[in-house]
């Protein structure tokens, strides 16, 4: 396998070598990500320019971010690491970080500072949660819900995504015992600040499951993200939990009757980590890669794509007009006053320690 | 002629004992032969014995418990886990220096995801002490027992002693054990709690529902493999051609077009509305459910049913039928008694191969079965891509791989494995 | 044996036809009159309608016009299985998943027989076939021959009046097959059943039947007698598909007293019996069977018309002489002559002149 791999690069490099490049880096870059529209407005803002700044560089995509954590697992098993720089969201690289199958970086050292010369890692400020992680958005998973088909009223609160009687219909929920449960326990009275005190104990994580067996009938779960706005779309569901900028490409791109629900939307961060223990020619290349992927301008573009807030507090200010439709960016943000009255602070240190014991007892409800 | 009259042994012409020279001519003979077939061995070896084989070695191994903490472990030989007492300090000091080491080398975190597996918690303890024991200083810092007790009250608690006691060994009944719903605690094997119990109930409705689909396909297939091996070629084909129709379409595509199909605001349901059949509110739900799947995997298995019953049916001659029609048999009588039975070992070769597909599909229940209509492929696709105990994962593998082979065994007493052919 | 205009007839086909793409009929116009217990043969090669007619009288296939009659009623709309028509097919078609013993029973349960009545019946009809010890063997540990006695006793178990059996020899070798066909012939006139016996194998049909049907073009072109059909066949076709033939073209030179007089395409002249040719200026096939060419002149009659021929090849047969010539621009000309003490053996390029009795030599359609 080193062998091909070896060659294979040798033979590259001599068909590129008049192309002027640095020689120690590899021309190839395979990129984890989501898919659809998220990958799409990577794409724009952060491929297609690099891209053209290096004419040569080959950039593959693997939408294989929902897996990452298993699949890194299973690379590092077989010593066979083939992804160079995978899209994460905040607790998935600490796991990551922790098992060691992430390379720690240097924020400052190996990341671009804003314009103003604030350097990268105050830049981010509390986002860097992990010493492997480059944060790269903050987006929210919230509810949208067919402003056609739920009645009159239209749901106001997270908990009416609990209230058959109100809101008759199915609901699409994520599978996965992250947001679910809190939400659950939220809406069984358990306080905001209680939260992961109270889904700490056996009972809590059974009173959650219990909450959730309420609605359990009518729900359909869901794994991509691309799957609620689908549901919705088909009128297979009421309402839904998704990510808000699939929402928003629901909305505002495709015209769909469909209304968001921002309480209780929960916050998380996807970012970006570089798989540990790459060949040096492959790391150079990746590392040239981040730095230019994650200035200020290059997070703010993505935002003209995609409803999701960047990372740095430096591109905020450059957040403008979506770059098809025109209009307006920010106030579809998670983080625009009028979005973020009641949000839920997602805990990663919490989902990070505890995730392995509470998927597997929502598995367990999950298919009874 | 000589050799006939001598005593000895046979010889050939030039010398040599017959016996001899006839095995070593068969000899070239069956080197050549297995030259032949040496590529197709080989690939067989190592895609798929050696696969198999490392799953089932996965299934009990345990290595990483004491690759992780040596020291520990042995300390621990010496502790009864049936006392009520916590280890003495040795065992808690060894512990930190394992911890240390292991911290550093970022494989605590491996150990942690093992233990927890079997007690619940555990991983928490693990990944929260290992970040603050990377910057002890190990050698000098004692008694460890209440630094560490300190740090994390974890380390207090007795079951989590026992859990590291009993998953010591390099090998471990542990997966299998939690892939049929059982535990080894300290006290020995017990079944589990009740809400934690899903894999008996998960390989029985495996069991089950692919046997309905295994009989739907018979149902379905049947009079199409019939109509197959009766109609004039120019028919025939054309209507081979829509029997493996799905098989040139992606699984996605096809899984993806049921769903399209059987949602609630899908197409079927819209004609039933349309029609008057079924109201507007009261529409069926034929998808995220068993019936979804089995619809699913019935239209993609369908072929897998049809092409072997078709080739044993074209071989039985249309005369059969005829004979038992002129020999005074009705058409019915003359089909089951005469047609049916010849039929039966392309039946039994469409169900032995719908059936074990049936039983490790998991792309389609996954994405047409919701929850109810899952299968236990699903939870071993599970652990082996999410959550990443692959230990579990290749323990149910293993049980399936039993459950299979044991189902074949049964055929083959019943019905007769001779029976099977596929043309 | 058995005179066509019989009154007690058995099997009827009255104006049958058949047609299976509306277009081209296989069967065209047939009429056939069977009386009880006769050994009828359609003969004819493939795709002469012959198959077709069994398979109608079996109910496998309808007839698309026509009455098709069975003692008396007729049968059109009657189903197989309801005809009570034993059949022996051309692969024997013996149920390969039942023993000898079963197959042999099977007509017998669908007819709700008891068991011990069924019993004794399948050891007679094993027995009748001589195969009383392979009741328990299935029908792939039998060899060609043996399968063709089981299928026989079982198309015989159920005691069926009328017998079909669609080439039921073809598969077997020359020798086995010679025994079958006598087996066969005894066992029918033994039972006194009557059957209809397909086949496209002259020496067979002749060999059997009681009267042979010889099938061509979807219609019987000559049924009769064996010895009927060899020596007075009726037209030129069933003289040259019913043993070997020679055959001289001609035209017609006129009609005196039942013999005409055929002059051959070369000039010269013969006399023949006219069988359908009426009219002077009429081409005709003349038809001249081997053993009946003399060319011994002193064996000729006085005043025959003779031919100039050349022995072209001479072949050695032991009990016959099998002699080539070219007779009036024909190559093919072959005359057989039985090995006698007497007999002359004749040269490749010896001149010869050949002649027949005028009544041996018929002039049928060209």
């Amino acid at each position: 396998m080193k062998m091909t791999k070896l060659s294979a690069l040798a033979m590259t490099t001599a068909l590129i070598a008049p192309a002027a490049f640095a020689e120690d880096m590899a021309n190839e870059l395979t990129l984890v990500s989501w898919g659809g529209s998220y990958q799409a407005s990577q794409t724009k803002a952060y491929t297609e320019p690099y891209m053209a700044a290096n004419p040569g560089v080959k950039i593959i995509w693997d939408e294989s971010s929902a897996e990452a954590v298993a699949k890194l697992r299973a690379m590092n098993e077989a010593g066979n690491v083939t992804w160079d720089l995978v899209d994460a969201v905040a607790s998935d690289s600490m796991r990551l970080c922790d098992e060691g199958l992430a390379e720690e970086l240097d924020h400052d050292a190996d990341l671009a500072a804003a314009p103003d010369g604030t350097p990268a890692s105050e830049d981010f400020g509390d986002l860097l949660v992990s010493d492997c992680f480059v944060p790269q958005i903050v987006y929210s998973t919230t509810f949208g819900y067919r402003t056609d088909l739920v009645g009159a009223e239209a749901p106001t609160t997270v908990c009416d995504v609990f209230d058959l009687a109100k809101f008759p219909g199915k609901r699409a929920l994520q599978k996965r015992p992250i947001d679910n449960m809190e939400w659950a326990l939220y809406c069984d009275g358990v306080a905001k600040d209680d939260i992961y005190d109270v889904l700490g104990t056996d009972e809590g994580v059974a009173r959650g499951l219990a909450k959730l067996d309420t609605i359990k009938d009518s729900v359909v779960w869901w794994s991509a993200g691309a799957e609620t706005p689908q549901l919705l779309a088909d009128g297979e569901v009421v309402m839904g939990s998704t990510f808000n900028g699939r929402l928003f490409s629901a909305i505002a791109e495709q015209n769909q009757p469909i209304g968001m629900l921002w309480d209780m939307q929960s916050f998380d961060l996807d970012g970006r980590i570089v798989p540990a223990g790459l060949p040096a020619d492959r790391k150079a290349r990746v590392m040239h890669f981040l730095k230019f992927a994650t200035d200020t301008q290059r997070l703010a573009d993505q935002a003209a794509y995609i409803s999701y807030g960047p990372a740095r507090a430096s591109s905020a200010p450059l957040v403008g007009k979506h770059a098809e439709l025109g209009i307006d960016m920010a106030p579809h943000m998670p983080t625009d006053p009028a979005n973020a009255g009641n949000v839920h602070t997602y805990d990663y240190e919490w989902w990070a320690d505890n995730r392995d014991d509470l998927d597997a007892k929502f598995q367990a409800w999950l298919v009874k | 002629m000589s050799d006939t009259t001598q005593n000895g042994p046979v010889l050939a012409a030039d010398g040599t004992p017959l016996k001899r020279s006839l095995a070593k001519a068969l000899r070239m003979q069956k080197i050549r032969a297995l030259m032949l077939i040496a590529p197709l061995l080989l690939f067989i070896l190592v895609t798929f014995i050696l696969p198999v084989g490392d799953m089932l070695f996965r299934s009990v191994d345990n290595r990483i418990v004491q690759e992780v903490l040596p020291t520990t472990v042995s300390a621990l030989e010496t502790w009864d886990p049936a006392s009520s007492e916590l280890p003495g300090e040795a065992v808690f000091a060894a512990l930190a220096v394992d911890m240390k080491a292991a911290a550093e080398a970022k494989v605590h975190t491996k150990v942690a995801k093992r233990l927890n597996y079997e007690n619940p918690g555990l991983s928490s303890v693990f990944r929260k002490s290992g970040r603050k024991i990377k910057k002890w200083d190990v050698e000098n810092e004692g008694p460890y027992k209440e630094r560490l007790i300190e740090l994390n009250d974890g380390w207090a608690d007795i079951e989590l002693w026992r859990t590291l006691k009993t998953y010591s060994g390099k090998r471990t009944m542990g997966y299998f054990l939690n892939a049929v719903d059982m535990k080894l605690g300290a006290e020995g094997v017990t079944v589990r709690p009740e809400d934690e119990r899903i894999y008996n109930t998960m390989l029985i409705r495996t069991m089950r529902m692919s046997l309905i689909i295994t009989f739907s396909c018979i149902m379905l297939g049947y009079p199409v493999a019939w109509l197959l091996a009766n109609l004039s070629t120019r028919s025939a084909n054309m209507l081979m051609i829509l029997v493996l129709l799905p098989f040139w379409t992606s699984l996605l595509v096809r899984t993806s077009s049921w769903k399209i199909l059987l949602q609630q605001q899908g197409v079927i349901n819209d004609v039933l509305v349309w029609i008057g059949i079924v109201g507007d509110d009261n529409r069926l739900v034929l998808i995220n459910n068993e019936l979804g799947t089995i619809i699913a995997m019935t239209h993609i298995l369908l072929p897998f049913m049809i092409l072997p019953m078709y080739s044993v049916m074209q071989t039985i001659q249309p005369t059969y039928l005829r004979a038992a029609k002129s020999l005074g048999a009705t058409n019915w009588t003359a089909f089951w008694r005469v047609y049916f039975p010849q039929s039966v070992p392309g039946i039994g070769a469409g169900s032995i191969l719908v059936f074990i597909l049936a039983v490790g599909y998991y792309i389609t229940p996954a994405l047409v079965g919701g929850t109810k209509g899952t299968f236990i492929s699903n939870l071993i696709a599970y652990h082996i891509s999410t959550s990443g105990n692959w230990g579990l994962g290749a323990a149910l593998g293993a049980i399936l791989l039993a459950v299979v082979l044991v189902l074949y065994w049964v055929y083959d007493k019943i019905v007769g494995i001779d029976n099977v052919k596929l043309g | 044996m058995a005179d066509a205009s019989n009154n007690d007839a058995f099997v009827e086909f009255e104006r049958v036809q058949k047609s299976y793409d509306g277009e081209n009929l296989v069967v065209k116009d047939l009429n056939l009159i069977m009386p009880k217990g006769e050994f009828l043969t359609m003969l004819g090669p493939s795709g002469s309608g012959k198959t077709t007619c069994l398979m109608m009288l079996a109910g496998f296939e309808t007839a698309t016009h026509g009455d098709i009659r069975l003692g008396g009623t007729s049968i059109n709309n009657i189903p197989p299985h309801k005809r009570g028509i034993g059949m022996v097919f051309q692969n024997y078609a013996l149920f390969p998943h039942m023993t000898i013993a079963e197959n042999l029973s099977f007509p017998l349960e669908v007819r709700k027989m008891g068991k011990s009545e069924r019993e004794a019946k399948v050891k007679r009809a094993l027995d009748m076939v001589e195969m009383g010890a392979f009741g328990g063997r299935r029908p792939s540990q039998l060899s060609g021959g043996q399968q063709q006695r089981i299928a026989l006793a079982r198309a015989l178990v159920f005691e069926p009046e009328l017998v079909l059996m669609d080439e039921p020899l073809g598969a077997l070798d020359k020798q086995l097959r010679e025994k079958m066909q006598f087996e066969i012939t005894h066992l029918a006139h033994r039972l006194g059943i009557t059957v209809v016996y397909v086949t496209h194998d002259q020496t067979e049909a002749l060999t059997m039947s009681d009267r042979v049907a010889v099938f061509e073009d979807g219609r019987i072109q000559q049924l009769a007698p064996p010895d009927k059909l060899y020596e007075e066949p009726q037209n030129s076709f069933v003289a040259q598909f019913i043993g070997e033939n020679n055959t001289l073209e001609g035209v017609v030179k006129e009609i005196n007293n039942g013999v005409a007089l055929v002059q051959l395409d070369d000039g010269e002249l013969i006399d023949c019996k006219p069988v359908n040719v009426s009219k002077p200026g009429e081409r005709t096939r003349v038809s001249i069977r081997p053993e009946r060419v003399e060319y011994n002149k002193d064996r000729l009659s006085e005043g025959a018309h003779t031919l100039k021929a050349e022995v072209l090849e001479f072949i050695y047969m032991g009990d016959i002489f099998r002699t080539r010539l070219r007779v009036a621009g024909n190559d093919e000309f072959v005359i057989k002559t039985r090995n006698a003490p007497d007999q002359v053996r004749l040269k490749p390029g010896q001149q010869i002149e050949i002649g027949w009795l005028p009544e041996d030599c018929r002039a049928l359609d060209a």
